[in-house]
């Protein structure tokens, strides 16, 4: 004991940095902030020290290059003993990361913490959340598989859409004109090197301004910031009632980092690493590709837009979205803290929430997707079936054979592309099943040419019975005066 | 020593020795800033010209589309199988064809042609499109990339080099309208 105090000494002589360290733990903070409310940043920042241990680890084995790449993981996953945990372990830590910023930087805006004299603090922050969000995309990409392939595609198809350089972004983006070994090796850089060396210093200047500035203290309604006061006031609040950070307040950033390293460990064993999924060769055209959890939100925004509101969408949403984020402490620096006295805050993160959760929930179940293989693998549930004529049947394996199936959904199988097709002859008159089969509209294709009249006839005969018993299917009232007396009358309900 | 002007000797070296670095700065910047910018300078050398053979005429019958694979012209040693692209080959009516790019028109994922209901679909985001590469429904702004194609010695060869993207299609041979 007495030779690791004389070594201490003896550094500490030469290092000259155990006073200020000292000083630095010791500083005061208000007393409510030793909170469970306060511990999300110190965890975020813990995950990432996992993220670095586990990257540096990972780099040992995998090759950076778009032919060797994907199985340099199947070699991690299967020949390297733990080679799958580790690689979970930095998959898992990712999604941690980028939650408990997220969740980190609402707490902030909900406690107004971002307001008067902590504004860069919040800044530097907003760059903090891009570079993490940053780092998963490019790791996404480093499990240089299927997805990712397609991902970088996507990636390429948006960059493209920039007035003029555009293209030129594409190139530098894709380090030449197609996704290929450049493209890797420049994303490996980005993601051992370039942003991470960006994290490091955004997180070294934001905590150094955590020290400098303080903590922000418990907001209470009607406890209003004013530049002219606030510093004096935060003062004279950690002097009456504050507590040493080191042990009053860190404690409890120390039991809940570990918790969530413990976490991170847990779903690492339980459910193991993230792919890779099929190896990316272009040629394999049978795939479905998906962006890891924290873009799937993006995905669902992607395939909703309005054609004609996409590119504006995509050039201009990012850049009003971080400017809002860049600005807030410059339109709303000073005045209540309290999330109590902040309504419009409050409804704002409800509306961010529910929106990107929806819009996630979706790209979970892609309803906007053709269902490729219903017309092969659903089949028409034998209620569709029972009592029907032979033109009728004949018309329900049209309805299988022109993959009918994969974007309509019956009795809830099949695509979810367009509407179900369950009550589709109460809603439409013949006439109107057949102009919308033969010319499409509504976001459906056209069939004309690909069906033969009888073919026609016999699918609107079977659409014609998809109504639900007791209610009859709709008609043309004038089609009776049109065609005569007895050619307008009802068909035959099916019982 | 102080000049006239209140400049120090120091003061001038100091400011000598700052002008003497960004001077230096500059002249390692411009070659690597160069080196940074090589995918875009090198952007219409070679490669692009050449005609690629997707195969002889026969693996295309009259009436069909097939999918094609070639090697991309411009192709590094590490590229593994991603130089490898596919391509879908329209043969209209036995004498002229249509190549389409596998790249959604949306965004760039790969479409998968349907010979029973006659439209080409995307996995990603729900494009859609006719035989013909015109747009059906769904997101696309616009119809199928379509590559310039030739035959020659009875080998069907088409022009490819780059990824088409929405905002870049410089070797695609026209936009086609949706049938309306």
């Amino acid at each position: 004991m007495r030779l690791i105090q004389s070594i201490g000494e003896w550094l500490d002589a030469r290092l000259q940095l155990g006073a200020s360290i000292r000083e630095t733990a010791e500083h005061r903070v208000p007393s409510e902030t030793a909170s469970w409310f306060y511990v999300f940043g110190s965890a975020a920042f813990v995950v990432f020290m996992l993220q670095i241990v586990t990257g540096i680890v990972l780099a040992f084995i995998y090759v950076p290059s778009a032919g060797e790449a994907w199985s340099s993981l199947q070699t991690l996953n299967h020949n390297v003993s733990l080679g799958w945990y580790i690689r979970a372990l930095h998959g898992w830590g990712s999604d941690f990361m980028v939650a408990l910023v997220l969740i980190h930087m609402v707490q902030v805006f909900l406690f107004g913490a971002y307001k008067y004299p902590r504004e860069l603090t919040w800044i530097v922050g907003v760059f903090l959340l891009i570079v993490t969000l940053g780092m998963a995309f490019t790791g996404q990409v480093l499990r240089f598989d299927q997805d990712a392939y397609w991902g970088l595609g996507i990636g390429a198809s948006i960059a493209s859409r920039v007035p003029l350089v555009g293209p030129s972004i594409v190139n530098l983006m894709l380090g030449g004109p197609i996704i290929a070994g450049a493209t890797l090796s420049r994303f490996f850089a980005l993601h051992v090197f370039v942003v991470p060396g960006l994290l490091i210093a955004f997180v070294a200047v934001h905590l150094l301004m955590v020290i400098k500035l303080g903590i922000n203290e418990w907001p209470m309604p009607g406890r209003v910031v004013r530049k002219a006061t606030y510093i004096k006031e935060y003062h004279e609040l950690t002097k009456k009632d504050g507590v040493p950070f080191v042990p009053g307040a860190i404690w409890k950033d120390m039991f809940f980092s570990a918790f969530i390293l413990l976490s991170v460990a847990a779903c690492a064993y339980y459910f193991g690493p993230f792919g890779p999924s099929g190896p990316p060769d272009p040629t394999i055209i049978q795939t479905a590709p998906r962006p890891d959890y924290f873009f799937l939100w993006l995905y669902a925004v992607l395939s909703f837009l309005p054609p004609s509101m996409e590119t504006p969408a995509l050039l201009i949403g990012p850049v009003v979205a971080i400017l809002a984020l860049l600005l807030l402490p410059f339109l709303s620096g000073e005045g209540e803290k309290s999330w109590r006295r902040r309504p419009i805050a409050v409804l704002t993160i409800l509306l961010v929430a529910v929106a990107l959760g929806t819009f996630t929930h979706l790209a979970e179940h892609t309803p906007w997707s053709p269902v490729m293989d219903a017309w092969s693998g659903d089949p028409i549930p034998s209620a569709f079936l029972h009592n029907r004529s032979a033109l009728e049947r004949q018309g329900a394996l049209v309805f299988q054979v022109k993959q009918c199936h994969n974007c309509h959904s019956l009795d809830n199988e099949g695509g979810k592309r367009g509407p179900a097709l369950d009550a589709v002859a109460v809603r439409l008159t013949q006439d109107q099943l057949i102009r919308q089969v033969i010319q499409g509209g509504g976001n459906m294709p056209a069939y004309g040419k690909n069906l033969s009249p009888a073919e026609t006839t016999a699918l609107v005969a079977f659409l014609e019975t998809l109504h639900p018993t007791g209610q009859s299917p709709a008609r043309d009232a004038s089609r009776a005066v049109a065609l005569g007396a007895d050619a307008g009358g009802p068909p035959p309900t099916h019982p | 020593m102080t000049l006239p002007t209140g400049l120090t000797r120091r003061d001038l070296l100091m400011k000598l020795g700052i002008l003497f670095n960004g001077i230096v700065a500059a002249i390692l910047a411009v070659p690597i800033v160069r080196y940074l910018l090589s995918p875009v300078a090198q952007e219409r050398k070679g490669g692009y010209e050449l005609w690629v053979s997707l195969g002889n005429l026969e693996q295309f019958p009259s009436g069909q589309t097939r999918l094609a694979t070639y090697r991309n012209p411009i192709v590094n040693p590490t590229d593994g199988d991603t130089a490898d692209i596919a391509c879908w080959v329209r043969n209209v009516d036995g004498k002229s064809f249509q190549v389409f790019a596998i790249n959604c028109a949306h965004l760039g994922c790969p479409v998968r042609w349907f010979p029973q209901s006659g439209l080409f679909m995307c996995p990603c985001h729900g494009g859609a499109y006719y035989q013909d590469g015109s747009r059906a429904s769904g997101p696309p702004e616009r119809g199928l990339f379509e590559y310039k194609y030739k035959i020659d010695g009875g080998k069907l060869l088409i022009r490819p080099g780059e990824m088409p993207t929405p905002g870049h299609a410089s070797n695609i041979v026209r936009e086609i309208r949706p049938c309306a």
